[in-house]
């Protein structure tokens, strides 16, 4: 029972991470209809540069505003530079792939194959409330920053004219246009938003069981994609359900039957869903569009 | 789609017959490499047709080269004793084909009610669970993988031909029996019922063809080219390893496919020749700098990658049909300025 209090709590707290990347996932899709198979692989770079900053500062506070900004400061490059070229959902994934290789390989070159160790900000050992181990003070900072961010994003969205805006200029761009939103603007603005908020995410995971290597990517992604695909893509509420529930299950999986099944679980859980309900568990009815 | 299928396998034999006698100007290596680029043509030429008819983009088909592999073993064993040893890699092979498809039907019955890029997540995901499969069944072999028996040249032949051209005939003539395969499947009626469901779902669902089904079936051809390939690859290595088969490769596939132009089977040509060539040309080129072991160690496979990215953004941006496309457009072109003849149509 014990194991199982502990392997939820730190479940939980991994979910808050992949809730946090999903989201990054999420905010592009709502805003360009593409899913950015580059996300990962752009947030790992930003943390190489925020990790290299905090080698050379000695603050991990000075690495985190690195990692947001380099992190926004992609997401901007990449949109601008590649992503414009995008004429339909197959060529926006071949150039997210594109990216992906060159991102890969260029920290593969800069920073060289092996995996880098991390520096946490506070304690990582669990606190023991009652006899059962539970979370540590780093994942209940992480578990802040997380809920924070959420909710400054939701507040955005939902109450701010920008925010407004921003959902106007996706969800009709023509419309949007005419009645006088800057439409590449705003959809510029969604990429470095979700940029930065996924630099952060992946920095917050690095400590914990992700590690950074220049492929540490590829599963984070898997996952994030997962959990954006439970949540259903335009949800952020699915993405934070979403990536509770993948974070407990690959947590227990792993703590019951190995790492190693940790990818067939996520696997076998995608699967499933797309298969029952390819919207997403929290997607609202959508009218067929032909 | 104006081959007939008779001109597609006089084109098959000959491609088949000039190929071969070219591995005699080639040298053990070099005949190595082509042995290589055949097994990389067989899942790329597959995966463009999957990309360029259906619209389905698979990130997976590292995995069902893997299974081809896996199943390229399984045949070995099960034929041991029972078959010749000369009909053992035929049996090998058979099996490969069969179990990529097998893979490929359950991933595309999964794959045809999704879209795009939900494809594209779900194959990905195949492929790093790869591993994961791998390690947790132990009759895969876990990260070592699994090995066959050597196999020499025939008696027949040895005193004629070396290992490595004994290979590339093999690989070339598998190849060939896929290439011919693909294009009479795209040449015929499936061919054109792949364009419709990929042009309009509705309107092809309208004319009385089922789309799911017409998708299904696509994704089970490609993923037997795949294992196709992936067999091949087992018999020219003599084993399969997991490692060989991850994200890196499913990637280097795409680079493939949009490098020779979507759709294209002999741009697939193109597309394999360059992904297995490429990183053997820069490791050539590094290795000629003379730099410090680490330094060296850091390029090794990251320079092709960054090189391979950078080319797979630019096609997409600038010439979407890829390098025959720029070609034929470029043939068109100097056609059109010479008297005109009338062509016929080239899809």
């Amino acid at each position: 029972m014990d194991r199982f209090v502990f392997l939820l709590a730190t479940g939980i707290a991994d979910g808050v991470v992949f809730a946090l990347f999903a989201l990054s996932l999420v905010l592009i899709w709502r805003s360009t209809r593409i899913i950015n198979f580059a996300a990962a692989a752009m947030a790992v770079t930003a943390c190489y540069l925020a990790l290299a900053v905090t080698d050379l500062t000695g603050s991990y506070w000075a690495g985190l505003i690195i990692a947001v900004l380099v992190g926004g400061t992609l997401g901007w490059a990449v949109e601008r530079g590649v992503m414009r070229a995008a004429r339909d959902p197959l060529s926006g994934v071949i150039l997210a792939i594109g990216t992906v290789m060159v991102l890969q390989a260029l920290t593969g070159i800069l920073a060289g194959p092996q995996s880098r160790p991390a520096p946490v900000p506070f304690g990582d050992r669990p606190v023991i409330v009652g006899g059962v181990p539970t979370l540590s003070p780093y994942d209940l900072f992480v578990i802040a920053v997380a809920v924070t961010l959420t909710a400054g994003l939701h507040t955005l969205f939902a109450r701010t004219s920008l925010g407004l805006q921003m959902r106007a200029a996706a969800f009709a761009p023509e419309m949007s246009r005419l009645l006088g939103v800057p439409v590449a603007r705003m959809r510029t603005l969604g990429w470095i938003l979700a940029a930065a908020v996924g630099a952060l995410a992946v920095l917050l995971a690095v400590p914990g069981e992700l590690g950074l290597d220049p492929h540490a990517g590829d599963p984070l992604f898997v996952s994030a994609f997962a959990v954006a695909v439970i949540g259903g893509l335009d949800s952020a509420e699915g993405a934070v359900i979403g990536g509770l529930l993948v974070g407990v299950l690959v947590s227990l999986v792993t703590g019951y039957l190995g790492a190693a099944v940790a990818p067939l679980g996520v696997l076998a859980l995608l699967a499933l869903v797309l298969l029952v309900r390819p919207a997403g568990l929290f997607a609202g009815v959508e009218a067929r569009r032909v | 789609m104006n081959q007939n299928p008779r001109r597609i396998v006089l084109l098959t034999v000959g491609g088949l017959v000039v190929a071969l006698a070219g591995t005699f100007l080639l040298d053990p290596y070099r005949n190595y490499l082509l042995a290589l680029v055949a097994a990389h043509l067989c899942a790329i030429a597959g995966l463009s047709l999957l990309i360029g008819r259906t619209g389905q983009l698979s990130l997976g088909h590292a995995a069902l080269m893997a299974a081809g592999g896996y199943g390229y073993v399984a045949g070995v064993k099960l034929g041991d004793g029972a078959v010749p040893d000369g009909l053992q890699p035929v049996l090998g092979l058979i099996v490969a084909v069969v179990t990529a498809s097998v893979v490929g039907l359950l991933l595309g019955l999964a794959g045809a009610r999704l879209h795009g890029p939900y494809l594209a997540g779900l194959t990905l995901a195949v492929v790093l669970a790869l591993p994961a499969l791998t390690s947790q069944i132990p009759a895969l072999g876990g990260d070592q993988g699994l090995m066959v028996p050597f196999r020499s040249v025939p008696q027949a032949l040895s005193s004629l031909i070396a290992l490595e051209q004994w290979q590339a005939w093999i690989a070339l003539t598998v190849v060939a029996v896929v290439l011919g395969v693909l294009a009479t499947v795209d040449a015929g009626a499936s061919g054109i019922r792949m364009r419709a469901v990929r042009d309009d779902e509705v309107a092809a669902a309208l004319a009385g063809i089922r789309p799911g089904r017409i998708k299904v079936q696509a994704f089970v051809l490609s993923a037997a080219a795949a294992g196709a390939g992936g067999g091949v690859l087992c018999f020219v290595d003599s084993g399969v390893r997991p490692g060989g088969y991850g994200v890196t490769l499913s990637l280097l596939l795409v680079v493939g496919v949009v490098v020779g132009g979507t759709g294209r089977l002999a741009g697939a040509a193109i597309g394999a020749a360059l992904v297995v060539l490429l990183p053997w040309l820069i490791g050539l080129g590094t290795s000629g700098l003379d730099l410090p072991a680490e330094a060296a160690q850091r390029l090794d496979g990251n320079l092709a990658v960054l090189v391979f990215g950078l080319l797979l953004i630019g096609l997409t941006v600038a010439a979407p049909t890829g390098a025959l496309g720029l070609l034929t457009r470029a043939g068109a072109s100097r056609k059109r300025s010479a008297p005109s003849i009338p062509t016929t149509s080239k899809d």
